[in-house]
């Protein structure tokens, strides 16, 4: 979709957190000299068109209870991909599927974040995951320290 | 720490899910799980504050705002992880800076309005002292993104 200067505006005071009031959306509307009805039908397209991938709350994994996570690359060959991606994508604990360029040191090209109560479990997402596809050239990338993890500012 | 109770898990399992765009949000949500609107409202705020929530609100999509997202793979030397994680950091378009097990250990993800910032920031994390090696792995296609945790 083109993306209008209003929209712009809505994107800058959307990207932070939705204030906690019953009317949330009518006070973005007054931040930005808009309408409330036009402030949702805005955001109602962007959903459609895909530029608002969701609306919702995201948690802190490791406080409820997720503290394992780990960054599972495979070597998917190029004409499964599709087909491979579609039954790895159906687990709730994958939260994230991306198919990515190789480089000559590098084979990986399909990234798997999975998410799980421990490294165990984990690995036992992970061995599920070979099994259901047949892949079996993997290597799980266990996160160490987060040095930085922000949301993106657009427009700024 | 504030306990979840399983309403609590309840209302967040719902709102991971879905925030109606719709005038009073949280008056909805409240009458799938059986608060009120105020109940909702209190509570978010509680939980928010003691650390399970890191976002309530509006998740765009880079692409179709007209940026570019990549992820980047560093060889990182011994003894300078640090600065070299916090020169990374100091950029607003790199969003994620994790330090992984492995040869490549500092994978972090940049998002820029133009390929001239890109190049620039590419350009300068290359040239670190404790940089050994850099991977550019760009999506060619992205399958999911759904960051949900069933709270049971």
């Amino acid at each position: 979709m083109e993306i209008t200067e209003l929209d712009k505006k809505i994107v800058r005071a959307m990207q932070d957190e939705l204030p906690l009031v019953a009317e949330p959306f009518k006070l973005i509307a007054e931040e930005i000299d808009s309408t409330e009805e036009e402030v949702l039908s805005r955001l109602r397209l962007m959903q459609e068109t895909g530029a608002l991938r969701k609306m919702g709350a995201v948690l802190r994994h490791r406080e409820v209870g997720f503290a394992a996570n780990a960054l599972c690359v495979w070597v998917v060959p190029d004409e499964r991909m599709d087909e491979v991606a579609d039954i790895m994508c159906r687990h709730m604990a994958v939260t994230h599927c991306y198919d990515r360029n190789v480089t000559p040191d590098w084979p990986y090209n399909f990234y798997t974040m999975i998410h799980g109560s421990s490294r165990e479990d984990c690995e036992a997402v992970a061995e599920q995951l070979a099994q259901e596809t047949g892949v079996t050239q993997r290597t799980m990338l266990y996160t160490g320290k987060e040095w930085k993890k922000t949301s993106m500012s657009y427009f700024v | 720490m504030l306990e979840l109770t399983d309403l609590d898990k309840k209302l967040l399992n719902l709102l991971q899910g879905k925030l109606q765009l719709v005038s009073r949000p949280f008056k909805l949500i409240g009458e799938e799980v059986g608060m009120s609107e105020e109940q909702v409202i209190t509570r978010l705020q509680l939980l928010k504050e003691a650390g399970y929530i890191r976002k309530i609100g509006a998740f765009f999509n880079s692409d179709e705002l007209g940026y570019r997202g990549t992820l980047v793979a560093l060889k990182v030397r011994e003894g300078l992880m640090e600065e070299t994680a916090l020169f990374i950091n100091q950029f607003p378009g790199i969003t994620h800076n994790y330090q992984r097990e492995g040869e490549y250990n500092l994978w972090f993800t940049l998002i820029t309005p133009n390929e001239r910032l890109r190049q620039d920031i590419l350009g300068q994390i290359g040239a670190l002292p404790g940089v050994e090696a850099v991977m550019d792995l760009s999506a060619r296609k992205k399958y999911k993104i759904n960051v949900q945790f069933k709270l049971k």
